[in-house]
């Protein structure tokens, strides 16, 4: 049997496996709260399993390991932001988003904003964030599967797309979830087997300091040591990659969206803790699958395959474990590819569909029939146009579009969502302002950053976007558009005038103490939770 | 006016003042911690070359203080869900002194006035 034959079957398995899946969904999938939020009633494991799955994505399985096997220390940046981000999401967002909010993002910030404009720019932020994250995943699954069975680019952007569209539409956030988990599973088994391959080699025999010992003494010193300072701009640009990865995560929508998946707060937090120890484990062994796949594969060969590195462990499984390893690792990876990119369908088109449709054009009075229907037109609507963005971004690259997502969301919706829990002076031009214009200036800057305005000569691998000297000169914006954003709230809120107390005479805004009390203790309604511990539907009526 | 009463009953319970002092008292000092201990990172290696020591063979100490976030990390993380688990019981105190107050409030209030 020929090695892409075998690579067929096991795409053929996954993809039986998660159809499979769906259709045992789709039977729950019976209401508005299945489809958003898989009716709040995941265990604290699997809900913790699955944030690791949508966590875990094609830029943590395949960027990382490649940006180490390329360029050494600076890969391990990523590994290590995405992981004490969950500090920031733990310690700062995550219980007072679970007891303020219902299916999104916007819910929360309307527990206290009692305006459609806020849910507006909440739903266009979520959407703008998982656009991005969505054309990154689709451009990797695109270049993994061209690499792996032959099929070109934009077909396998397509046949991923309408996939992943028949997974929400047919099983929503239930499917979507068991999704996760099976993916997870699979990702951490195929981590861990391809480590130990990694470690059983003679030259390393189990000890983690030989394999940095070889790297050094085969490839170089500056493979291990960090970068050497290399200026004003080019330091801060790692202080400012380093602001989004941290951030960036307490604004995701579909890693929040998470939360509200559960049913108490207790369980929100032992899901926090079992994701952040699955998904520890797998940063931690993201040298080994970069240094090993820069020993045993070779970094010319890894570059000649794809100059982003992004490669690098399906080649590593490859030259160390034969061609069966080769065709499970890369469908691992392609189940890590589909599985992330339906959550982030899930999130943007429950913004849509929810905050959009449901509350701002139909006044909060559409049916919950009419609701699941809008939420599935959009799952279909928000894959369309995600296909159509990824097939012109071939060229970008996989991690690179996924740090700017961070961004995006550490500009548009971290700095909203702490001055709502935290700030009491805080009213709803802050709030609209402080989204607009961490978004935009996020975006804006990207646009003048060298990511895009490359010059006509850039440096390989990057290929000429706009043909202009970049008028921004760092890669990453977020030491910029955080503060920003931070202003944006602030400024706001000063030109909003009267501040939080006179909206909250007008009606306008939740008075803080009930936000406050609210968001520490989730109660909702302290009569009827004494009497019967079943919660309401709709709680707050205001 | 009856709405936002309710939320201050609960504001004004001691389980409540308790729970915000303490979940106060431990989050604002973890976060600037783990947050300076995370930048430190970054800022050491992008503008000085004093990690670039080896410590074990060719591990240096920029490595050391990377796998000392994961640590860092998981360690805080336990103690917040320690605590934290252990600060539901002060918000069930809280709904209960709270009704308690509203018990007492409801039947002052017809045995007075009305």
């Amino acid at each position: 049997m020929s090695d892409r034959a075998i690579s067929i079957i096991f795409f053929v398995l996954i993809i039986a496996l998660t159809l499979g899946i769906t259709v045992w969904a789709s039977r729950q999938n019976k209401s508005t709260s299945d489809h958003y939020v898989a009716g709040g009633a995941i265990k604290g494991w699997q809900n913790g399993l699955a944030i690791s799955g949508d966590y875990l994505s094609a830029a943590s399985f395949l960027g990382i390991a490649g940006a180490i096997s390329l360029t050494g220390f600076s890969g391990f940046y990523l590994s290590i932001g995405f992981l004490v981000a969950y500090l920031v999401v733990l310690l700062l967002v995550a219980e007072p988003l679970r007891n303020l909010g219902k299916y999104t993002l916007a819910d929360m910030l309307a527990s206290r904003f009692n305006k459609s404009s806020v849910r507006s720019a909440a739903a266009l932020s979520t959407i703008a964030i998982s656009m991005f994250y969505m054309i990154a995943q689709l451009n990797g699954a695109g270049a993994l599967i061209e690499l792996l069975l032959g099929i070109n680019y934009t077909l396998s952007v397509i046949v991923i797309g309408i996939l992943m569209t028949v997974y929400i539409v047919a099983g929503g956030m239930v499917a979507t979830t068991w999704i996760q988990i099976v993916k997870a599973v699979l990702l951490i088994a195929g981590t861990l087997a391809l480590s130990v391959l990694v470690l059983a080699q003679p030259s390393i025999g189990f000890n983690p300091v030989n394999l940095f010992n070889e790297v050094d003494s085969q490839i170089g010193a500056d493979m291990v040591v960090p970068p050497p300072p290399a200026g004003l701009v080019a330091g801060l640009d790692v202080i400012s990659l380093n602001i989004a990865l941290v951030l960036g995560t307490a604004g995701l929508p579909h890693i929040l969206i998470r939360f509200l998946t559960v049913p108490d707060a207790k369980t929100a937090r032992s899901s926090i803790v079992t994701a952040t120890w699955i998904i520890g484990l797998f940063y931690l062994l993201t040298p080994v699958l970069g240094y090993g796949a820069a020993l045993f594969v070779g970094q010319d060969a890894i570059a000649a395959q794809n100059p982003a590195g992004n490669t690098a462990a399906p080649q590593l499984a490859e030259a160390l474990g034969g061609p069966i390893f080769f065709a499970f690792i890369s469908a691992v990876a392609f189940a890590t590819i589909v599985a992330v990119v339906a959550g982030l369908v899930v999130a943007a088109s429950s913004a849509f569909a929810h905050d959009f449709y449901s509350n701002v054009i139909r006044g909060g009075n559409a049916s919950e029939q009419e609701q699941f229907r809008a939420a599935r037109l959009t799952a279909v609507g928000i894959s369309v146009a995600a296909i159509l963005l990824a097939i012109p971004a071939a060229s970008l690259n996989v991690a690179f579009l996924v740090a700017l997502a961070f961004a995006v969301a550490a500009s548009a919706n971290v700095p909203v969502i702490l001055l709502t829990i935290f700030w009491k002076r805080f009213n709803t031009t802050g709030a609209v302002m402080g989204i607009l214009v961490g978004l935009f200036s996020c975006i804006i800057l990207i646009i003048l950053s060298p990511n895009v305005m490359t010059g006509p000569n850039p440096e390989p691998p990057l290929t000429p976007i706009i043909p202009i000297d970049p008028i921004f000169p760092f890669v990453y914006p977020a030491l910029f558009s955080v503060p920003l954003g931070f202003l944006g709230c602030y400024l706001g809120t000063l030109l909003g005038g009267g501040g939080a107390e006179r909206e909250r005479e007008q009606g306008l805004q939740v008075s803080y103490d009930e936000i406050y009390v609210r968001s520490l203790t989730g109660i909702s309604n302290i009569e009827q939770e004494i009497q019967e511990s079943t919660p309401q539907e709709e709680p707050r009526t205001t | 006016m009856e709405r936002s009463d309710e939320w201050v009953r609960v504001e004004r319970t001691s389980a409540f003042r308790e729970l915000r002092q303490k979940r106060k008292a431990f989050i604002l000092p973890a976060t600037i911690f783990f947050l300076v201990f995370y930048f430190g990172l970054p800022f050491l290696t992008a503008f000085t070359t004093v990690l670039d020591v080896n410590v074990i063979g060719a591990i240096n100490l920029a490595y050391v203080y990377a796998f000392a976030q994961f640590a860092m990390t998981w360690i805080l993380m336990h103690l917040y869900v320690g605590r934290a688990n252990r600060w539901d019981d002060l918000v069930d105190r809280a709904r209960h002194e709270a009704a308690e107050d509203d018990e007492s409030g409801r039947t002052g209030g017809t045995g007075g006035s009305e």
